[in-house]
């Protein structure tokens, strides 16, 4: 009986999917496709995902190699990698002694900086633009690598993660390390943070897809168009000198190229980015 | 701003104050180990020592994070505050420069004061109002149905599924929006799929009519009742209130139902996958169809999770600013304007850093509502 009911199931089950995978995908199909197209062939056959004819034009005007266009595209990457790996780390560091500090050790006020942990998450980052600007301009930070960083440091998400994580470890191990006579800053290197390695790496792949996709920031944290990331440099291009229904095929280049590293991330590290957004839906 | 991170990182802080109300945890079991050793004099002279030392190093690895989220968030909240009770242009400094006091102005302006100002907010207002009508149960609906699909046992490849549907969460919203104003061009994608089945899709992007007055004018209603016309609400008409959402706000809805409900999928999959199987078993022993099972088993052992996704998407609702920015700029005739982008606009396009921060704290106001809602939903299941 069973079996009997579940080649139905299958079948519709299966056709759900592939419609759904069509739906979900295509765009990106579309994306891709269309960059490898001229002008003309984009704007008359849209759906097409074969390109006639096939061009690099789109691509070699996205790496700079036509000097007609002048837009820093390369230095823009730049500016993304750079700002990107240094969030990463900076997180990295920064959540994981945090998290440690509130998960094992006692220190005075320590409820207190807790308490203001969970209270900024409620703060939804559209509301911070102007409060980003402001600070920015008063500490002299406006237009500087400096100002697209620091203020991206702040990460209650990756320091709660954390504080979990290091709450998990039986604290036994710390106990053991300690009557060995090492200290505090010891242990901790050593002994615990080996132990939270799956953790970091999340920690990790959140700061990397964050930044790598952060747009509003940078927007209100800078204005020189040479300190452009990436995503920044193709937003004001979309809304202001290339609006409107031209040169799709190198926008859909610049996109394409936003999307790559994160593809890249996505499929090394799918399970991880599963796992932590499914926690964080059973936590709640 | 992408939605992904503001939505997740309530998720996890929803957690928060469950956690932090536990009893103290274990931590304290390293010092005794250490003062065992000593005589009962050098005892408690050792464990201060200790908690000195310990308390000296918590400081000191709590302290960057801390400090960044002091100078970065909690001071300049203060400033923005200050701000909004300014008529300020941004030239200067707020604090010794060119500036005018103002009071509360710059909330009345957007409140209760008519004007330009009055009716960009409630139109900004009134176009959220409907995307979250339309947008929460779409979204909603759409994960809820990825997520029991995805969960079928019989399926193979379901995690293969489960990443594909995922992915546009996690990609950049910036480059999704161009790829959607590719695909909703007049003659893009989207209209020449329409185009198969017949039907003429609109110019999506200029197409500045709501769907409710479209709804209206095709049972033959063209001209607004005067009822509707004459009398008005926060500076909008009745009629204008009721326009629904505009063709073009659709193609954000779109946009970001596609790239929300991979998200909202996994917070699904999370809760069906904590149903016990011998619940469902059993109530298959027992003849139940389906759909059965589904209305009186599943249903009800999920509302949890529903209502997570729910309050979440009502939160995001009212953060939408990346999509508004690349595809619309608040365009056709403000049916796209969000409060995030009225803020934004107002205040580094016009120069009214005022009235732009008065328009966040409102907005602050709205989401921090919403999120107590949410808690106090919360904290009711639990208890």
């Amino acid at each position: 009986m069973r079996k009997e009911r579940g080649l139905p199931v299958r079948i519709i089950g299966y056709s759900l999917l592939a419609l759904a995978t069509v739906l979900y995908l295509g765009p990106f199909a579309v994306q891709f496709a269309t960059s490898f197209k001229t002008d003309p062939d984009a704007a008359n056959n849209p759906i097409s995902l074969i390109p006639d004819p096939v061009t690099l034009n789109a691509w070699r005007r996205a790496f700079g190699m036509d000097t007609a266009l002048d837009m820093p595209i390369l230095r823009w990457m730049g500016n993304s990698f750079f700002v990107t790996i240094s969030v990463t780390l900076g997180r990295l560091v920064i959540d994981a002694m945090a998290g440690y500090a509130l998960a094992r050790l006692r220190f005075v006020g320590r409820s207190a900086v807790n308490a203001m942990i969970i209270a900024l998450l409620a703060v939804p980052g559209v509301v911070l633009l102007i409060p980003k600007f402001l600070v920015l301009q008063q500490l002299g930070m406006f237009n500087s690598y400096a100002g697209m960083i620091l203020p991206l440091f702040c990460d209650a998400v990756g320091i709660l993660l954390m504080k979990t994580a290091f709450e998990q470890i039986p604290p036994q191990l710390e106990e053991a390390a300690r009557i060995d006579g090492a200290g505090i800053v010891r242990t901790f290197l050593s002994v615990v943070l080996p132990l939270v390695r799956p953790a970091l790496v999340t920690v990790g792949i959140l700061a990397f897809q964050g930044s790598w996709n952060e747009f509003t920031h940078f927007l209100v944290a800078t204005s020189d168009p040479d300190l452009a990331t990436l995503n920044l440099g193709i937003a004001r291009l979309t809304s202001g000198a290339m609006g409107g229904p031209q040169q799709f095929p190198l926008k859909l280049a610049l996109a394409t190229l936003s999307v790559i590293p994160i593809l890249i991330v996505y499929v090394i590290f799918q399970r991880h980015f599963v796992r932590s957004q499914m926690s964080a839906g059973v936590k709640e | 701003m992408s939605q992904t991170p503001p939505l997740s990182s309530a998720a996890v802080g929803g957690a928060g104050p469950e956690r932090s109300s536990a009893p103290p945890r274990q931590s304290t079991g390293r010092p005794s180990g250490q003062s065992a050793s000593g005589r009962p004099a050098w005892r408690r002279s050792g464990r201060s020592a200790a908690r000195a030392g310990e308390n000296r190093v918590g400081w000191l690895f709590a302290a960057p994070a801390v400090a960044v989220m002091v100078i970065f968030i909690l001071v300049p909240v203060g400033m923005a505050l200050w701000v909004s009770f300014l008529e300020w242009n941004g030239q200067s400094s707020p604090f010794t420069g060119n500036y005018t006091f103002v009071g509360f102005d710059n909330y009345t302006r957007l409140l209760t004061t008519e004007g330009l100002l009055q009716r960009d907010f409630m139109t900004s207002v009134r176009n959220t109002m409907y995307y979250v009508l339309l947008w929460v149960p779409l979204v909603t609906v759409l994960s809820f149905g990825l997520a029991l699909v995805v969960n079928q046992r019989v399926l193979k490849g379901r995690s293969f599924f489960r990443t594909v549907f995922y992915f546009p969460s996690v990609t950049s919203s910036v480059a999704i929006s161009i790829t959607f104003l590719f695909l909703f061009q007049g003659s893009g994608v989207v209209n020449t799929i329409l185009g198969w089945f017949g039907v003429d899709g609109p110019q999506w992007f200029t197409d500045s009519r709501g769907l409710i007055h479209l709804l209206f004018s095709a049972l033959g209603m063209d001209s607004p009742p005067g009822f509707l016309k004459d009398n008005s609400l926060g500076g909008l008409s009745l009629w204008d209130w009721l326009s629904g959402p505009s063709v073009a706000m659709c193609t954000i809805i779109a946009l970001t139902v596609w790239t929300t409900s991979g998200m909202f999928m996994l917070f699904f999959l999370a809760g069906l996958q904590n149903i016990p199987v011998e619940i469902e078993e059993a109530a298959e022993v027992d003849g139940a169809t389906p759909w059965q099972r589904f209305r009186s088993v599943t249903l009800p052992l999920m509302r949890r999770s529903i209502t997570l996704v729910v309050t979440l998407a009502l939160i995001g609702s009212w953060q939408v600013f990346d999509q508004v920015y690349i595809m619309s700029q608040g365009s056709p005739a403000k049916t796209t304007l969000t409060p995030a982008y009225l803020s934004y606009t107002r205040s580094f396009g016009d120069g009214q850093f005022g009235v732009g921060a008065a328009v966040a704290f409102v907005l602050f106001a709205i989401i921090v509502v919403l999120t107590v809602i949410q808690r106090w939903f919360s904290r009711e299941r639990d208890a």
